[in-house]
């Protein structure tokens, strides 16, 4: 956030800002508007349409136990592995039968929401 | 002992308390950069106005040692005083007593001076500078806090809350502030958050520092939850007093209306707008061009700063100016620019501030972090307040007002009381590019030179559809006007208003979208 000390003085000066050189267009509704962009929208992160076979964490927390191996096929429903999240055990099940085709994670490993935990053939 | 000593007695165990948590953690906290609370207290109210109660407060903490702790006042001040020469309730929680850490007896004075401002319909001020729940007293610490919340709640939308975040206020502490109608910070002392750098190295390993996870510059433009923002503390005391000029003190009264002074001159309003719509310019220039001596207080104005929320008076009389920014993102409405816009316009109706709103938007932002993070949701909330909203409402089209922003953005159609566009104003569901495209797409895309159809066309939609006149003909707009008269026919409006009578149909309360 040091970075960014200018900005409440440069968002109320109008001949710094009508001189800077961020000006920029956006599309709304098929018109092209010159304006400026907000931090916001310009470090947004972009959607992309998730993959099915990577298996990810919904929550941050440790891994205590996993159940699968490389290579096994695991039906649907069955436990893949265990993360302890906010004193929680939660268990990792398989949303549909799938072959584990790699294991990106390890017992004691403490991860982020978003982790790739395992990859589906 | 003669009633002489007994004075004396009571100016020595004063002193001892005022000195708060001694004159060493006085010294750490100066240290900080950080004033006092007794300081803080002197610096905002009205020289020798202030009342102080429950100086002598004791704590009744037992176990781990407590039982052996004087806490002096227990850790907060509270009291009343005046700022403009009227009244108003201010508390301040004293961080060399504890940390300012909050036990049941601190929350009693704070909770005492809070049924004070809501008895009494005066303004509340609280000054926030606490390491959070004193821990060794356990849910008593809980439920202080628990009966804050309750009251800031009851007090919403009655008389004015402001907290002044000067310190820490970490944890369940951040719901008070949160509750009430104006948050302050400054940089590098307001520290807002519920789970610290500490917990979320634990549970995440991820390493950051207070200042990155919820200083001021976060909460001033990033989360939204400050209003206002300072470099100093004393640059923030200026703020809060240059805001309570402008509000009531309570729901049943009326701001003050103050000498009449005429907009600056340098403020040119046929000048400051481009008559291109796809051109930008400050809104705020706008504003003051309109506004009593160009005066305009605004809030939160490093986060969603494409729409302008604040305060300016027109004809002596607060108003709550609500405006589209084309200076960032065109203008458009979003999640965070109907959050901040939706609320501002119903803290204006719950305190009989008329709410002007200054039309110039190409519509909504698209993109799928908008859907996914409820567009629909937030920006109808910008509706309800809107439709809800029973103060004076008057709305100036500048210039452009496409589709579903039009309707949110004080239409006629969610009973804004007058609504004015200026000469130049283009009312239509898009704009003329977007319009043409799929009005004539067959005609452009069969054309011998599309993109000379193209123009063609565009051209024809601007003649017809790109003014004021469609919506004039159908009375959606009461009048169309030149840009130097909007003064003019404001000030009319508000006077015209000034007996408005309308109420909602009765009911418990409605469900707004949260």
């Amino acid at each position: 956030m040091k970075d960014s000390k200018s900005t409440k003085k440069s968002a109320g000066d109008k001949a710094e800002q009508l001189s800077n050189s961020k000006f920029t267009t956006l599309n709304i509704m098929g018109d092209e508007y010159i304006t400026l962009l907000t931090k916001k929208f310009e470090t947004r992160t972009k959607w992309e349409k998730p993959n099915e076979k990577n298996i990810a964490s919904f929550i941050p927390g440790t891994v205590t136990e996993i159940f699968v191996k490389e290579g096994q096929t695991v039906k649907k429903g069955e436990k893949i592995m265990m993360l302890e999240a906010m004193k929680m055990l939660n268990s990792i099940e398989l949303p549909f039968d799938g072959k584990i085709k790699k294991i990106h994670v390890k017992v004691g490993d403490r991860i982020p929401k978003g982790t790739l935990l395992i990859e589906l053939a | 002992m003669p009633l002489k000593n007994k004075i004396q007695e009571l100016k020595e165990k004063r002193e001892e308390v005022k000195m708060g948590g001694g004159e060493k953690a006085i010294e750490k906290q100066q240290a900080m950069g950080k004033m006092t609370a007794r300081e803080r207290i002197m610096a905002l109210l009205d020289k020798d106005s202030f009342t102080e109660y429950d100086l002598f407060v004791e704590h009744e903490a037992r176990g781990f040692d407590m039982e052996n702790k004087v806490l002096h006042g227990d850790g907060v001040i509270i009291g009343t005083g005046t700022m403009h020469n009227e009244p108003v309730c201010i508390f301040a929680q004293d961080f060399t007593v504890a940390g300012g850490s909050l036990g049941m007896m601190h929350s009693r004075k704070i909770v005492k001076i809070m049924d004070h401002s809501l008895k009494m319909r005066m303004p509340l001020i609280g000054i926030n500078d606490s390491g959070g729940a004193r821990i060794q007293e356990g849910v008593n610490s809980l439920a202080g806090y628990g009966e804050i919340f309750f009251r800031n709640t009851l007090a919403s939308g009655v008389i004015p809350q402001i907290s002044v975040i000067l310190g820490p206020c970490a944890g369940g502490a951040v719901y008070s502030p949160a509750l009430t109608d104006f948050v302050f910070v400054v940089d590098n002392i307001s520290k807002m958050f519920i789970t610290g750098p500490e917990v979320i190295k634990t549970v995440l390993g991820e390493e950051i520092s207070m200042e990155d996870l919820g200083g001021a510059r976060v909460h001033s433009e990033i989360t939204g939850n400050a209003h206002f923002f300072a470099e100093s503390e004393a640059e923030c005391f200026e703020q809060i007093k240059k805001l309570m000029s402008f509000i009531p003190q309570s729901n049943t009264i009326k701001a003050k209306v103050i000498e009449v002074k005429a907009p600056k001159g340098k403020y040119n309003i046929e000048k400051i707008v481009p008559g291109d719509p796809k051109m930008p310019y400050d809104i705020r220039d706008v504003v003051k061009a309109i506004t009593d001596d160009s005066d305009f207080l605004e809030i939160q104005e490093m986060w969603a700063m494409n729409m302008v929320i604040g305060f300016g008076r027109i004809n002596g009389q607060t108003c709550g100016f609500v405006c589209n920014q084309p200076l960032f993102l065109a203008g458009v409405l979003d999640v965070d620019s109907s959050d901040k816009a939706a609320r501002f316009i119903r803290y204006c109706d719950a305190f009989n501030i008329p709410i002007v709103t200054l039309v110039d938007l190409p519509g909504y932002l698209p993109g799928v972090d908008q859907e996914h993070a409820g567009v629909i949701r937030h920006g109808a909330k910008i509706l309800y307040a809107y439709s809800e909203a029973t103060v004076t409402k008057l709305t100036v089209i500048i210039r452009k007002a496409y589709g579903g922003g039009y309707i949110a953005m004080g239409s006629r159609h969610l009973r804004s009381d007058f609504v004015f566009a200026w000469p130049g104003a283009e009312i239509a569901v898009m704009g003329p590019e977007g319009a043409a495209n799929i009005i004539f797409r067959k005609e452009i895309t069969t054309a011998e030179n599309p993109d000379e159809m193209r123009k063609i066309k565009v051209q024809e939609y601007k003649d017809k559809f790109a003014n004021p006149y469609v919506a004039a003909a159908k009375g959606y707009v009461d009048s169309v006007i030149e840009p130097g008269e909007t003064r003019k026919v404001l000030i009319h409006g508000i006077e015209v208003a000034k007996n408005k009578a309308i109420g909602p149909p009765k009911k418990k309360h409605g469900i707004p979208p949260f």
